[in-house]
């Protein structure tokens, strides 16, 4: 069974980069291509953000690009569509669908696994689905197709609660950096991020860790990266993108100054 | 048990749950654990009873509404919520939900409003007790609701605007929630209405129902029977409705009516009436009847009225629609208008631009000269004066 989580992980065991783009931003085609040029910019893990109406979790910037990507026609099952080939382009990359439930119920649990599947997705991560109910309801679903669930955990997660999400994760842990949104400014106090980042480290859980939140630029990504396997970079990569004549160049520009 | 208490996991039916992003768990998990047993504190109960008593009013009147009466063919209650201190029911789960936040240890309150009802009852019970309150409103709604915005700051409550999507309750209630996740330890999030995670829409239901207990009470001394054959309510999110329905779910003979905001009508794309335009979808933590488009976006309603301006409902609305329990009748900003116009002049009380809509459905209902009426008065009109006297063309 293909797994390229492992894979990556066998290859590469820390300072992971996972890019997140909201797919349908800037412009409604522009979501394959973009992922194509931050995989060969040097991204290891590629998050693909279904735009929602109301992203409850999410930050100023990512509210601003799920509205215009709706405005501009971007909805899942277009999506959906757009990834099948995907993998003609990045064989190895790990590509994640990030996104709200209700689109993904009302396009119905099953079916979304199965076009997922078949487009080569490797992992989803659905911030309002609780754990319960995914073990209760959908596990078994994304076991039989395949699909790698991750969940997220935060400094006031419990560690009998940090062990079941373990549990239930397949590809790695998100990480939340602090209080707050998307794209905020969690890690202002580094020592209580750090603090909270070995003692997660310290549980030796199953699942590589990947800290995501308010990692903006190359320092935030070094420091999260001294006790996770890597880090998720989302809001300050399209704030690079917002009116760059050329996102590619852009993309790559954001790319080299985390990595350079 | 009733089949209209929720489930462990908070569940009405399909409806209900607590879908809730794992920033928010262990808030809604240390409410849950914790909210039945403080409810159920003896010292919880005095304080609050006394509160009820002494600082918000209760019991309020039933009224019998003579001229309602003659006009419709039928003896008409109205429960008097209006006369609640701050003017509506609101302030009857603000009032519990501040004593919980105390013995919860939380030090900073957020809530969302739509009127502003809430918000002022939240900002009300916040100086009461010296707790710091920030009350999240839409921009939209806080132009058209602003006697509702100075009162809140005349209690010394920070209104924060909310400006994304239709800038609505719905959009309040997103921004209320983010500063929840941005606040994890210290805050407490007081609901308005029986709409979010679980235990939410129970908490605010049982903070309400005392609505329907003293109807019961009243309307025994009053008409020589506990049991109206109906009572008639108005949904937003649904908390008042939840209140006066609480104690008459498990009787049959009684007919529950819930009225919602058609806005320009159930056939345009200017509504709010959910249980019409809704299918089963996840707002604000909820598995309820929600207005969405084929993709699952989530829709923007339209009502003149910003305390029904609403795409959800609660869950627990949700499952009455669902099984028939209850009766929805959606009613146009037209009607409501002409309904608080006449309440006005039949019985010398101006209701809220919410409540005029469960009075409009007085017309819509077959009703026999036996039958007995409660309508929930649940808040006064002085907020809506501007839009009645624009919209009724008095000025």
């Amino acid at each position: 069974m293909i797994n390229r989580f492992a894979d990556l992980l066998a290859r590469k065991p820390s300072g992971l980069l996972n890019l997140y783009i909201t797919a349908g931003y800037p412009t409604l085609h522009d979501t394959m291509p973009l992922l194509r040029t931050l995989a060969e910019a040097g991204a290891d893990i590629l998050e693909i953000g279904v735009p929602f109406s109301d992203p409850l979790a999410d930050g100023p910037v990512i509210q601003q690009t799920s509205t215009v990507a709706l405005r501009n026609g971007m909805t899942l099952k277009l999506l959906l569509q757009e990834l099948q080939g995907i993998r003609e382009y990045l064989p190895d990359t790990p590509l994640l669908l990030m996104g709200y439930l209700n689109p993904v119920l009302q396009l119905g649990m099953e079916e979304f696994c199965r076009q997922a599947a078949a487009a080569g997705i490797d992992g989803v991560i659905l911030p309002d689905l609780p754990a319960e109910e995914y073990a209760e309801f959908y596990q078994e679903t994304f076991r039989k197709y395949n699909l790698r669930k991750v969940f997220l955990i935060t400094p006031q997660t419990s560690e009998a609660r940090i062990r079941r999400l373990d549990e239930l994760s397949e590809a790695f842990l998100y990480l939340v950096s602090g209080p707050g949104l998307t794209g905020g400014n969690q890690t202002a106090d580094q020592s209580v991020q750090q603090a909270y980042l070995q003692r997660v480290e310290a549980l030796n859980l199953r699942n590589p860790r990947l800290v995501g939140f308010g990692i903006a630029d190359k320092a935030s990504f070094n420091n999260a990266c001294q006790h996770a396997n890597g880090a998720i970079i989302g809001s300050a990569l399209l704030r690079a993108l917002d009116g760059a004549a050329d996102p590619h160049q852009a993309a790559r520009a954001f790319v080299q100054r985390i990595r350079g | 048990m009733s089949q209209y208490q929720p489930s462990a996991r908070g569940y009405y039916g399909q409806f209900g749950g607590a879908f809730i992003p794992e920033m928010l768990y262990p808030n809604v998990e240390e409410l849950r654990e914790q909210y039945l047993d403080i409810l159920a504190d003896p010292a919880f109960q005095q304080e609050y009873q006394q509160l009820l008593r002494d600082y918000v009013g209760r019991p309020t009147p039933l009224f019998r509404a003579d001229r309602l009466s003659q006009k419709y063919g039928a003896a008409i209650y109205l429960k008097r919520e209006d006369l609640c201190h701050t003017g509506a029911h609101k302030v009857n789960n603000t009032v519990g939900q501040i004593l919980l936040a105390e013995r919860l240890g939380k030090k900073r309150i957020i809530a969302e409003t739509g009127a502003g009802q809430h918000g002022v009852a939240t900002a009300t019970v916040c100086a009461l007790r010296g707790l710091e309150c920030v009350v999240y409103m839409g921009a939209v709604d806080m132009e058209r609701q602003k006697p509702n915005v100075a009162r809140m700051r005349m209690l010394g409550a920070e209104v924060r605007p909310a400006v994304s999507g239709s800038q609505t309750l719905k959009d309040a209630t997103n921004e209320a929630i983010r500063d929840w996740i941005s606040n994890p330890t210290d805050t407490h999030y007081i609901i308005g209405s029986v709409v979010g995670p679980h235990p939410y829409p129970d908490l605010v239901a049982r903070l309400q129902s005392v609505i329907s207990e003293e109807m019961r009470r009243q309307l025994l001394d009053q008409a020589g029977r506990e049991l109206p054959d109906y009572v008639v309510a108005c949904v937003g999110g649904g908390s008042n409705a939840a209140g006066a329905f609480y104690h008459f779910l498990d009787e049959p003979a009684v007919q529950l009516v819930a009225v919602e905001a058609a806005g320009h009508g159930v056939d345009t794309d200017k509504s709010a009436a959910t249980s019409v335009l809704g299918r089963p979808g996840i707002i604000h933590g909820s598995r309820t009847l929600l207005m969405q488009d084929e993709h699952g976006q989530i829709t923007e309603p339209h009502s003149i009225s910003a305390g029904l301006d609403y795409p959800g409902i609660g869950p627990l609305h949700a499952f009455l629609a669902d099984s028939g329990r209850a009766r929805f009748i959606s009613i146009t900003d037209a009607d409501a208008l002409q309904a608080a116009q006449l309440v006005s002049r039949l019985e010398g009380i101006i209701p809220a631009l919410e409540t005029a809509h469960a009075f409009a459905a007085l017309e819509q209902m077959d009703l026999k000269p036996t039958d007995v009426v409660v309508v929930n008065l649940s808040g006064r009109g002085d907020k809506d004066l501007d839009t009645y006297l624009r919209e009724l063309h008095l000025a």
